[in-house]
């Protein structure tokens, strides 16, 4: 008994100090953002920030940018998981391992890859225009996101029984286009949605992609503002963990409410 | 047992012989994407390292990799991986293990895996912002040690722009990461092994380095290795908290890039293609050593 005792002691002790390194650089940034004007506290950094027109421009840029990836990726995503369970289980391994590349492979080195194969002196000189580089772009935020957007929408349809939903559909003369967009779409639908809120988190505040394909996203202009100035970096900062925050919860509570209607179907 | 799961698993409906049918057509956009944006971008940085700029091939890009200056960012970019993988393996586990093994109340478990979650995912500039505004010369933690405590972290030659101010900042990522994936793991412990064990007279330091370490120690070295390669390849972080001031591998090869240095561009080829090398060995440990540890945790 007192052997228990004391490893929930320490259990208490390990956990405790490990909130206090976690709980910290949240105090810190918070109390930091606080300190612009001399001797009290305000939200004048916040005013700063949010009343830069670069960071409305940026800020609204990469939201463009992630629900550009998001659309992308499900229009990718979707048909080619639904596909590979119906037709092509030969091929799971060899979609499962492309889609798990982007882990493997850093974004900086894909993204070089992009600047050498699509420079200006190129066939397909996509860097030319702006145009073309929001192309790279968006194609390069729909690779960093593929191997969450995959899992999400492979085990979302694991769920399903596809071929008797698609072999239904298919007597009652629906085509295939309708069948993805009927029947398939809305039943991984929590799935997706669980992917998208991740795939934002990740597009809003990215940098490595935007810095060196030179677009004025959200994550280089934080950078900048970084470099030169004092206390709006740090109110920056807790926006930032605020999106990331707003995401990952949104994530959890779809995530719950499909656990609850998969309770609700077996019923 | 096993053979039973077996068995039923290969009952799956297993497709007739595909007689030559256009059934791949539907997964043409797909590969297609893959290849146009991940995979001949990745080739092409590859083929590069061995190319000189007439198009030749030759291997002096990867020789050059071996001057001292390369060398040396390579060396810090994987002491900063090693330091940071180490202590996140090592305090990602003593919390996941306080939750899971260390009689805590139940309530502790959801939200600690839920912050993990947010908090592996909060690497990037903002997360250099959070540390500079902590530790930083003016930081909160900073500016209450010198005044509560009398300690002057920087007259103790601390710096948050050094190699240790990196490593503490990485291991805000690192630490949930291992939280996320060691939990399931110890969750496979099975009470009755330990019981067993102390039956046959272990004490609790017996059953840990006899019975739980050698069926942990696949999952340990595995996420050990996915830390590695997750530091190794960070950009964003590094390069806001420390400008180029400390010249890792990702930073040198993003100011190459940018064309700032090196004048070399085949150089900066082989630097990336070094860098896919390193994160090639970590990820294949990692996924080899997975595949081991999931053949307790599932049985």
């Amino acid at each position: 008994m007192s052997m228990f005792r004391s490893s929930r002691f320490w259990s208490w002790i390990v956990l405790s100090l490990g909130i206090l390194y976690f709980a910290l650089p949240l105090i810190g940034t918070f109390e930091f953002s606080l300190r612009m004007k001399r001797g009290e506290y305000s939200f004048e950094a916040y005013r700063v920030i949010l009343s830069d027109p670069r960071f409305q421009a940026t800020f609204m840029y990469s939201v463009l940018m992630a629900l550009l990836t998001i659309v992308m990726g499900v229009l990718l995503v979707v048909p080619t998981a639904y596909w590979v369970r119906l037709k092509l289980p030969r091929w799971r391994p060899v979609i499962e391992f492309i889609t798990l590349l982007p882990l493997i492979i850093p974004a900086i080195v894909i993204v070089f890859g992009y600047i050498r194969m699509y420079n200006t002196s190129s066939i397909v000189p996509l860097t030319g225009t702006a145009f073309g580089t929001d192309i790279l772009m968006v194609a390069g935020y729909t690779v960093l996101a593929l191997p969450y957007m995959y899992r999400a929408v492979d085990t979302g349809l694991r769920t399903l029984d596809i071929t008797t939903l698609t072999e239904a559909a298919e007597s009652l003369g629906a085509g295939k286009i309708t069948i993805l967009a009927k029947i398939i779409l809305p039943n991984v639908l929590v799935a997706i949605l669980s992917g998208a809120f991740l795939t934002f988190a990740i597009v809003i505040g990215e940098f490595v992609f935007a810095a060196l394909l030179n677009r004025p996203a959200f994550g280089p202009f934080m950078q900048l503002i970084g470099a030169n100035r004092a206390y709006e970096p740090a109110a920056l900062a807790v926006i930032a963990f605020s999106i990331t925050w707003l995401c990952m919860g949104l994530m959890q509570l779809v995530t719950r409410l499909q656990k609850h209607t998969q309770v609700k179907q077996f019923r | 047992m096993s053979t039973i799961t077996e068995s039923a698993g290969a009952t799956a409906p297993i497709p007739l012989k595909p007689r030559r049918s256009l059934a791949w057509l539907g997964i043409l956009p797909f590969l297609l994407f893959a290849l146009l944006f991940l995979i001949l971008p990745t080739m092409n940085i590859v083929i590069g390292a061995f190319q000189n700029p007439a198009g030749e091939l030759t291997f002096d890009n990867i020789h050059k990799l071996f001057q001292p200056s390369i060398l040396a960012s390579y060396w810090i970019s994987i002491k900063i991986s090693l330091a940071s993988a180490f202590l996140g393996c090592l305090i990602g586990f003593a919390i996941a293990a306080a939750i899971v093994l260390g009689g805590l109340p139940n309530w502790v478990r959801s939200p600690i895996m839920t912050f993990s979650g947010v908090a592996s995912n909060f690497a990037g500039v903002p997360l250099a912002f959070a540390f500079i505004a902590t530790l930083g010369r003016l930081g909160l933690v900073t500016v209450l040690l010198r005044d509560w405590f009398g300690i002057n972290l920087y007259a103790h030659g601390f710096n948050i722009l050094s190699f240790w101010g990196l490593t503490l900042t990485y291991l805000f990522f690192q630490i949930p990461l291992m939280i996320l994936i060691i939990t399931p793991a110890l969750d496979g412990l099975k009470r009755e092994w330990r019981e067993a064990a102390a039956i046959l007279g272990a004490n609790g330091f017996q059953y840990w380095t006899m019975v739980a370490l050698p069926i942990l120690w696949p999952a340990l070295l595995g996420t050990f290795a996915l830390l590695f390669a997750n530091a190794f390849g960070a950009v964003a972080t590094a390069y806001a908290l420390t400008g180029s001031s400390l010249s890792i591998v990702p930073i040198v090869l993003f100011a190459q890039i940018r064309g700032d240095v090196l004048q070399d561009p085949h150089l900066g080829y082989a630097l990336a293609f070094g860098m896919i090398v390193v994160t090639i060995i970590a990820n294949t440990i990692y996924l080899w050593m997975r595949a081991r540890s999931e053949r307790w945790v599932k049985s």
